[in-house]
């Protein structure tokens, strides 16, 4: 029963640490780049679904109509424009570059929200349902919906579209990809732009089961981190599954030692899978 | 030198200081099969990749078609209708065959007769029709050789460059590989350009011929009419 309510958990909110660790995994194995960045692009997210939800009167979820086509075209002339840049000289500064803007986004929404703690209030936060002797939140099936679907709707989308098609096999081997008639700029532009278009979703997410504040971004590029070295760099079905792994470990291990238990096995992954579960 | 569809015009390329090829001319003329032949570093494979866009030259010329293609990038120059098949069968190993094949028509002057073009490659190619849905990375190296070389056509090229095709394969699929070629160069009046470092099949194979060494053109000519002696000093640079 006990192990039944923590699997059922688990995979819920599991669900988001997949999302948070899903744009990660995608600037990894396409762009080989590390954004440092990744976290204060969620909380960028948060924020936007934040200020968007009462100023149009619309339920928080809706905001992703808007904020997941900004932050694709937003990741898009990022990279094309400045990181790409950078990446001709290396990928020591490219890596600097991603630094760079965390902390100019850090900064940033510093200035524009204050260093209070903020939420996105729903109706339902509180609320569960019961499927025989089990006690579902309703919010954690409404996360696990929403990253579930933009889950699938990336894998659909990468593998039956020529630009999905176009983007695996750049992840695959660049120069040949090139040779079929791939402008790698672009598809390391679209990776970008799906990165950010994930942290609007995760952002939304994280906003509305934890409280979040300019700072918070670190935290989240950390788990980010262990989801995609778990699952595998560069593999979307291994940050799903890495992203339910890691949820049962902070369910199982409750606020003091579920990040320990996370550790613990991201070291275990290290030693016998060193690629991650899903890496090859 | 005029009814040329490639022409390579006083071409050098290198890396850093270093000149992997100098003041290269060459030219393939439309339907014609060129050999490019030449040992270890004579700088074949450098003049071919800048050639096809993924290396910068240093100075010349690259005409296609009468285009200036001179530094373009790769997907431009393929979209153009000069196509590279890269050494050691390259795939894209993660992907299946199917979609190794459909990453050829990525260009979109392609896209349109993207299923027709399937088709025939796997008429040419009967094998790769049987293992469609399988991992490139699963295949031996002939087969992804073949993966290669369909992802290649499925662009409709009008010219095709094929760097070491042979390289660590079998005679027997050599043979069945230059079979392939023979017949994509005679249905579709395709130019080929083959670099090689087996002189005697490539000879056979092509109508003209070019000799690197050093990264110069050491001598060229018309592939059935140069005797072995000759092609083996400029070969060697004895």
């Amino acid at each position: 029963m006990y192990f039944a309510q923590v699997l059922i958990n688990g995979i819920l909110l599991g669900s988001v640490y997949a999302l948070l660790g899903v744009g990660m995994t995608m600037i990894f194995g396409i762009v080989k780049l590390t954004n440092l960045a990744h976290g204060e692009f969620v909380i960028l997210g948060a924020y936007l679904s934040t200020v968007l939800a009462p100023l149009l009167g619309i339920d928080p979820i809706l905001t992703l109509f808007i904020t997941v086509p900004l932050m694709f075209l937003l990741g898009f002339l990022l990279q094309y424009l400045l990181i790409g840049w950078a990446m001709k000289k290396g990928s020591e500064p490219a890596l600097l570059v991603t630094f760079g803007l965390s902390i100019i986004l850090q900064d940033g929404m510093l200035m524009l929200f204050s260093a209070d703690a903020q939420h996105i209030p729903v109706s339902y936060s509180m609320d569960t349902v019961k499927i025989g002797s089990l006690e579902i939140s309703v919010l954690h099936l409404v996360l696990f919906a929403i990253s579930l679907v933009s889950i699938a709707a990336l894998s659909l989308f990468l593998r039956n579209t020529y630009i999905g098609r176009a983007i695996r096999a750049t992840a695959d081997d660049a120069d040949v990809a090139a040779l079929s008639g791939v402008n790698i700029n672009r598809i390391y532009a679209i990776a970008m732009g799906i990165a950010m278009a994930s942290a609007a979703v995760a952002g939304l997410c994280v906003g509305m089961k934890w409280t979040y504040d300019p700072s918070a971004g670190g935290n989240y590029l950390l788990i980010a981190f262990v989801v995609v070295v778990i699952g595998g760099m560069g593999s979307v079905p291994g940050t799903l599954v890495a992203g339910i792994l890691f949820g049962m470990a902070q369910v199982i291990g409750g606020a003091s030692y579920g990040l320990l238990i996370s550790y613990i096995l991201l070291l275990l992954v290290l030693i016998f899978r060193p690629k991650g579960i899903f890496g090859k | 030198m005029s009814d040329a569809l490639l022409s390579i015009k006083n071409l050098s390329a290198g890396y850093g200081d270093f000149v992997a090829v100098e003041s290269v001319d060459l030219a393939v003329k439309k339907g014609q099969i060129v050999s490019l032949i030449g040992i270890n570093g004579a700088g074949k494979t450098t003049l071919m990749h800048t050639v096809a866009g993924l290396h910068k030259p240093a100075s010349g010329k690259v005409l296609f078609g009468g285009e200036d293609i001179t530094g373009l990038p790769a997907d431009k120059i393929v979209a153009k209708g000069l196509s590279l098949v890269p050494q050691g069968g390259r795939c894209f190993t993660r992907m299946s065959v199917q979609d190794n094949l459909l990453m050829g028509s990525f260009p979109r002057s392609a896209r349109k007769n993207a299923k027709q073009t399937l088709e025939h490659i796997y008429e040419l190619f009967p094998d790769l029709g049987e293992m469609k849905q399988r991992p490139a990375g699963n295949l031996s190296g002939g087969q992804r050789q073949m993966v290669a070389i369909g992802r290649a056509l499925m662009g409709d090229p009008e010219c095709l460059i094929f760097d070491e095709i042979s390289l660590g394969l079998s005679p027997a699929v050599i043979n069945d590989i230059y079979k392939k070629i023979k017949r994509i160069n005679e249905e579709e009046n395709t130019s080929i350009i083959l670099i090689e470092q087996d002189i005697h099949r490539a000879l056979k194979a092509s109508d003209a011929f070019y000799v690197m060494l050093k990264g110069r053109v050491a001598l060229s000519g018309q592939s059935d009419e140069i005797d072995s002696e000759t092609l083996k000093k400029a070969y060697f640079g004895i």
